[in-house]
């Protein structure tokens, strides 16, 4: 990685959500169009956050509700859950 | 009349009064809303199930007590995130033992993260990525984070937060938010990058020895 790379790697994340600048954002893509590792960069960045936005989330367990409904004394809402016991 | 469970509360307000009036579905319905990412962010911060679940109930038991004196200057999201934070960090700051994170390179916050791993893994399917093990790769690699990016990165990109928010509950600047969310996900790239470099390497010298013998 270059120097001019080096440059661009703070605002990558700001680029990636859409939230850079555009003039920058200019600079970037005409600096990817020509640097393969960027491009490398930025796309595995980009995989990286969409992983964990559609995989990274974890159900609470069911038997971990149950139990925290027992201790705050609410009833047991098993919502659709069909005969959660 | 009674309410039934899940009765909605169309504004937030709705939803404030009945708990200040001791409903009993109204405190059902904060936990179901809340108790997600609540849960979530105590398990990444705790790395540990049941520590997750100790700060899921000592969250709600503490809103519960404090919900009469709520005066609505953040949302009910933003101090319940509060309060499960907090109570994490009291736990983090008890235990003895540092995290597995401590003598990771990434977790030298000031530091730059550069990126070394050039290997292009995108093209892989999610269903391939998602075999088992990488789940595993995914929560190692979250759980390598020092506890300032942990907790940025999972209210944000794992849970959906906006900058904003995510701010107030940590009590942080949006700029410094912003900051440790990109040395989060450089830090994130780089394990992911590393685990799908070694993968191929392994596939490669398979792959020798088959064409070979
Ligand atoms: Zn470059």
């Amino acid at each position: 990685m270059s120097v001019e790379c080096h440059e661009h790697l703070d605002c990558l994340s700001d680029y990636i959500d859409g939230e850079l600048d555009p003039t920058l954002c200019a600079e970037i893509e005409h600096h990817m169009a020509a640097c393969g590792d960027c491009r490398i960069v930025v796309d595995t960045l980009r995989k990286t956050v969409s992983l964990y936005r559609n995989y990274g989330h974890e159900e609470v367990p069911e038997d971990a509700k149950e139990r925290l409904y027992a201790v705050l004394k609410l009833a047991y809402r098993a919502d659709d859950q069909e005969a959660s016991t | 009349m009674e309410q039934k469970p899940g009765a909605p509360y169309p504004t937030e307000a709705d939803l404030i009064r009945a708990l200040q009036a001791r409903d009993q579905s109204a405190y059902a319905e904060l936990v179901e809303r809340y108790s997600p990412t609540i849960y979530n962010l105590a398990l990444r911060m705790m790395n540990d199930r049941e520590e997750a679940e100790e700060v899921l109930q000592e969250t709600f038991l503490s809103a519960f007590r404090a919900v009469q004196r709520f005066e609505g200057r953040s949302q009910l999201s933003t101090w319940l995130y509060r309060i499960a934070y907090n109570a994490a960090l009291m736990r983090l700051r008890k235990r003895q033992l540092p995290t597995t994170s401590m003598d990771e390179p990434a977790q030298n916050e000031e530091g730059d993260i550069m990126p070394r791993q050039l290997v292009d893994w995108t093209g892989r399917p999610d269903e391939m990525l998602l075999a088992s093990e990488l789940r595993r790769v995914l929560d190692d690699a979250v759980a390598s984070l020092p506890e300032t990016l942990r907790s940025v990165f999972t209210l944000r990109d794992i849970e959906g937060l906006s900058t904003a928010e995510t701010a107030e509950v940590l009590g942080l600047t949006e700029t410094n938010v912003k900051v440790r969310l990109h040395r989060a996900r450089l830090a994130l790239r780089e394990r992911l990058s590393s685990y799908f470099a070694a993968v191929d390497a392994v596939r490669g010298a398979q792959a020798g020895r088959a064409y070979v013998g």
